[in-house]
Order: C-alpha cells, then sequence, then structure tokens
C-alpha cells in the first residue's frame, strides 16, 4: 500500500523544526483541571525550559493528571497551557506530533511483535512505512531490545514492556519526551538500565524530557529541573543544575584537633563558619579553594577525617516543600 | 537499515498525510485478522454461495445446459427475489462473519491499555473508529454487495441491456440492503468489543443481541398483544427494510420507514457507545 506524502503534511514536518530550544517546554496559565466537582489541578502558573523537567509529587498530587491534560486527554476547566509553544486547546494535533509519550501502565497489543508495533505507532504518527520499519528497529536497538524484537510483546517480561513503551515513544523521532514514572515496577537492575537509557537519550540533546514519577532518585539522576506537585498546587520549583553548581561551595568538615585557632584561620580567609563539636560548615569564599583548607589544617596540626561538598539532596528539597 | 545505530536520533523526513493514518490502522488490522485459519477458512467459504448463483445465472441462460439434466427454463428464473435469496444468505454469512472478527478489533486494545497510545499521536478518536470499522466495512462489502454486482453485471450481459434497464433498481436495492445491513453490525460488533474485555463473550453477545433481541420482542408482542416488540427485533427490523427494497410482497407488521428509522436509531446508541468507551483515559468521577 502507498502511503500519500502530501503537502499538508510539511506543515507537520515545518512545526516539528520551529519548536526550538529556547521556546518553554511547558507553560502553564492559572491551568486547573475539574472532574465533576472536585478540583485536581488548582491554577497551576510555571514556564520550564529545561532539557529534561521532572515532575515530582506524592501519589495523587496530580501528575499524571497534568501529563494527560497537556496531551489533550483531559479538558482544562480553566486556564491555558503550552506544549513548546502550542496551545493545548488550538493545536492539539501539531503538539501530538511533537511528543513521544510513555504512559504508566502496561500499553501494548499482546498478538503482535514488538517491531510490528513500534513501527505501526510510529506509522499512525506520520512516518512513511518504510522509515517507520527502519526507525522501530533502530528504537528497538536503542533500547535493548534488538534480541527480541521479532517476539510478540504478550510474552515480554515487565521490565521489556517497559523498553518497549520507550522505544514507540523515540521511533518518531519526537520534540518532546513525555515519561510517566518509566522505572514503575522494575528491580534495580532494570531501574538502573532505564535510568541510563534515559540520561543516554537527554545527553543526545535531540529532545527535550518530562519525567514524572514519585521516585526521587529516578528524578534526580536524570533531571536538571524539578517541579514538585502537591494537592493539584506547585509546592515546589527547583532548578537542580544551578543548585549543585551553587553548592560546590558548601563545605561540611569533620576534623581532630580543632580548635578555635584554625576557625578564625578559615574566616580570615573569607568563608563562613558554623561549629558544632567536631564539626564544621563552612561556605567557601570566592577564591578559595580546598587545598586552602588543608593547608591551614596541616599548620595547625589538625587532622581532616571527612571532607563533604553538602548540599540540599533532592530529598530535603522534597520534604520541605512537603511541609510547606 | 541502519540498525547498527544504537543511539536516539531525531527523525526529519517527509510525513504522510494525516487522512492516510487511519489506513495504517486497517492495514495492521486486516494483517492480524487473516492470521487465523478458521477466519480465513470462514471467508473462503462466504464466496461458495455467490459462485453457485453465477453457475445458476449461467445456466438459467442456456437451455442446452439445462435440459441436460431435465429441467426448464421456468425453474430458474433470475428476478428480484433471486437477489432477495442471495442477500439473505450472504447476509447470515456476513453475520457470522462478524460475530468471529469483530470482537476482536478494540477489546484487545482496551484490555491492553493501548488506547493512550493510540490517541498521543496525532491521530484522533473518530479516526480510530474509522479506521478499525473500515476493516469490517470492507470485509463485508467484499461477500455482500460486490459478489452481488457482479451477479447484477453477468446477469445483464447475458439477458441484455432491456432487461439490465428494467432492473435497475435491483442493483440499488443490493447496495442499499448491504451497506446498511454492514453499518448495523459492524457498528454493534465495536460497541460491544469496547465495552467488554473478552472477545470469546463479546461474541457471544453479538448472538445474543440478536437472537435473544427477536425472542424477547416475540414475547413482548405475545404477552402484550402489540407490535412494538419488533422494535427490539434487530433481525425483523432488517428483514423489513429487505423486503421492501426488493419488493417482496409479505404481510408485515410494521412500515418500511419505522424499520429504517429504528435501524438508524441502533446506529446512533452503538456510536454513543462507542464515543463513551474509545478515549484514552476513563475519567472516573
Amino acid at each position: 500500500m502507498s502511503i500519500a506524502i502530501q503537502r499538508g503534511a510539511t506543515e507537520e514536518t515545518s512545526e516539528r523544526a520551529a519548536a526550538a530550544p529556547q521556546t518553554p517546554v511547558i507553560e502553564l496559565q492559572d491551568l486547573s483541571v475539574r472532574f465533576g466537582s472536585r478540583e485536581i489541578l488548582k491554577s497551576l502558573n510555571c514556564s520550564l525550559r529545561g532539557r529534561a523537567i521532572g515532575l515530582l509529587g506524592p501519589n495523587g498530587a496530580g501528575k499524571s493528571t497534568l501529563i494527560n491534560t497537556l496531551l489533550g486527554f483531559y479538558k482544562p476547566s480553566s486556564g491555558s497551557a503550552r506544549v513548546l509553544g502550542h496551545d493545548i486547546r488550538m493545536q492539539l494535533r501539531v503538539i501530538r506530533s511533537l511528543v513521544g509519550y510513555m504512559p504508566e501502565n502496561d500499553a501494548f497489543i499482546s498478538k503482535m511483535s514488538a517491531v510490528s508495533f513500534v513501527q505501526m505507532m510510529a506509522e499512525l504518527s506520520g512516518v512513511p512505512a518504510s522509515a517507520a520499519l527502519e526507525r522501530a528497529h533502530e528504537a528497538l536497538f536503542c533500547v535493548g531490545l534488538a534480541e527480541a524484537r521479532y517476539r510478540e510483546l504478550g510474552t515480554y517480561s515487565l521490565g521489556m514492556k517497559q523498553l518497549a513503551k520507550l522505544a514507540q515513544a523515540i521511533a518518531h523521532g519526537p520534540k518532546l519526551l513525555i515519561l510517566d514514572e518509566p522505572t514503575n515496577g522494575l528491580d534495580p537492575s532494570a531501574r538502573q538500565r532505564m535510568v541510563r537509557m534515559i540520561r543516554e537519550i537527554r545527553d543526545s540533546k535531540e529532545l527535550q524530557i518530562v519525567l514524572c514519577s514519585h521516585l526521587l532518585r529516578d528524578v534526580e539522576d536524570t533531571c536538571d529541573e524539578v517541579l514538585i506537585l502537591n494537592r493539584g498546587r506547585i509546592a515546589h520549583y527547583s532548578n537542580l543544575e544551578e543548585e549543585r553548581k551553587a553548592n560546590k561551595r558548601f563545605l561540611e568538615l569533620e576534623t581532630y584537633g580543632a580548635n578555635g585557632d584554625f576557625t578564625e584561620a578559615i574566616e580570615r580567609l573569607g568563608c563562613e563558619c558554623a561549629k558544632t563539636g567536631n564539626r564544621l560548615k563552612m561556605i567557601l569564599a570566592d577564591g578559595v579553594e580546598v587545598r586552602d583548607i588543608y593547608r591551614i589544617a596541616a599548620e595547625r596540626d589538625v587532622r581532616i577525617r571527612r571532607l563533604n561538598f553538602r548540599r540540599d539532596t533532592l530529598e530535603d528539597i522534597f520534604l520541605k516543600a512537603m511541609e510547606s | 537499515m541502519a540498525v547498527y545505530r544504537r543511539t536516539y536520533t531525531s527523525y526529519s523526513g517527509a510525513l504522510t498525510s494525516a487522512w492516510s493514518r487511519c489506513l495504517v490502522l486497517f492495514r495492521y488490522s486486516r494483517r492480524n485478522l487473516f492470521r487465523s485459519k478458521l477466519q480465513t477458512g470462514l471467508f473462503v467459504l462466504c464466496f461458495f454461495y455467490p459462485l453457485l448463483c453465477l453457475i445458476a445465472i449461467y445456466a438459467a441462460h442456456n437451455l442446452s445446459f439445462l435440459e441436460r439434466f431435465g429441467a426448464n427454463d421456468r425453474m430458474l428464473n433470475i428476478d428480484n427475489k433471486f437477489f432477495f435469496i442471495f442477500m439473505n444468505v450472504q447476509g447470515t454469512l456476513a453475520f457470522v462473519l462478524t460475530a468471529f472478527t469483530g470482537p476482536g478489533l478494540i477489546s484487545p486494545d482496551i484490555a491492553n491499555g493501548a488506547l493512550p497510545l493510540y490517541f498521543c499521536r496525532p491521530f484522533s478518536r473518530a479516526e480510530y473508529v474509522l479506521g478499525k470499522a473500515s476493516v469490517l466495512a470492507i470485509l463485508l462489502s467484499q461477500i455482500t454487495w460486490v459478489p452481488g454486482l457482479v451477479l447484477f453485471v453477468v446477469q445483464s450481459s447475458l439477458a441484455g441491456p432491456e432487461w439490465a434497464w428494467q432492473h435497475l433498481w435491483i442493483a440499488g436495492s443490493i447496495v442499499l440492503s448491504s451497506l446498511i445491513w454492514i453499518a448495523i453490525l459492524s457498528l454493534l460488533a465495536m460497541a460491544l468489543s469496547a465495552w467488554v474485555k473478552w472477545r470469546i463473550v463479546a461474541g457471544a453477545l453479538l448472538l445474543a443481541v440478536l437472537f435473544f433481541g427477536a425472542g424477547f420482542g416475540q414475547a413482548i408482542n405475545g404477552v402484550m398483544r402489540t407490535h412494538a416488540g419488533h422494535f427490539i427485533d434487530i433481525v425483523y427490523l432488517m428483514a423489513t427494510v429487505w423486503n421492501s427494497l426488493f419488493r417482496i410482497d409479505s404481510e408485515r407488521s410494521m412500515s418500511s420507514a419505522a424499520a429504517w428509522i429504528a435501524l438508524l436509531v441502533y446506529c446512533g446508541i452503538c456510536l454513543a457507545l462507542l464515543v463513551r468507551k474509545v478515549r484514552a483515559y476513563e475519567v472516573i468521577k
């Protein structure tokens, strides 16, 4: 069967090209979603531009509802949202042509081989049949299912089904990859493989990622920007990448033999210090390096037993957000 | 084929037109359909009666052939009744074929949660239903109005243009009666397939809707001394429409217009059921 490649399709192609990296990935303006009398998302406002954005929150926070609304599965009750600069009410078809989506739950066709399944999904996204077959093979190789690609999906293990879902999400070459709980139900090694895969896709710099999870480690390992939702509201926004850079100056020392003289010497360098017992927390001043601390310690016969770059972990940030 | 590429690469090639994506679903569904030997065998079986009819038409115009079997030309009359019987036989076969194929169209997608994967793409719910319906519509067309029209053309070529002109309405009746039957069967099978996750149960329900509907309708008529029971008997409604289309004289307690309206209402109900169920995620309020 020949597939017509028409001029109409060039509009979608040009839309793909137009999605420049500077455009916010997700822009929410007073977005609310209501199911019956229950308000699930409450006036969300934000603009996210990161290469990998994490959506965090406890179960029932509204993460999946937000994703489903962005994909047009649910209608917003008020407000608006834009994905890669396209309005979710007016340009849903364009958005869907730019997005690859990996749903949370089982989603496959059991009596189909993985390669047919991924090929069909790529064709439904508009890739011509011959190119779709090629892309299906590539995607399955990319996610590590090359050996099993001719097997029926019904015979796959849970981990393999997750990978097949990832393959169908990337087969048509989306500009934005939305992953809803991608490590759900995976054992530790499979989880590690999945996280590594997501990082590799992110590092290819050909697309942006929105990762929705309640597992902090998954988000911390893959994302550079985090939006924490709680009870349908934005509880916290954090740019992990910037925090990581900033916290390179935050040190925690465990010392033996340190006295007031040691602390004073460090403070004279312009660092801020706080001492509790044999632990010393400090913020390094500009131009001061860790080797300067070691030098001062050696001059005063102070032994440094442990030195950590201490920063708020994502867990700290998350717990603070939940408390607030 | 660049299968050696292990890293993600974006796609920047040409895209197919939006309308052609319905055909993707049709192509894959049809391929799955004919993987079953039983269904393929059943499909082939559906062409035996049209073949018999073809021989009958040939025989009716070949006196020497008939005389060899001790028959005369009055025994084989090719008229509206001949095509009416043809449609009844093929209609029954179409129903059996639908009972086998229809329930497997949507239920596996719903059972395996595949609908979000379809609808997160530039592919609407209407296109999905259209793509799935086209599988049944084309399959059933191949055994109803297409062979019916072939028989009409053969008969016309043998009987001459005068016969063809006088009986042209039969061609219209063949197409129209097939289309309404195909529409009812396809929509009913898909609605049941969408609402019942198990394929076998959906098939059984399809049989039940037609046979129990007929029985229940008769029971209502008998107990309440009315004819309103016919409205839940799809087979009776269909027979009323076909009788009027093929101009067959029979006493019917319902007008063909009422039967048409009832059938269209059934189509509407099935569509509403499909719209309700075929969606990425159900909202539980």
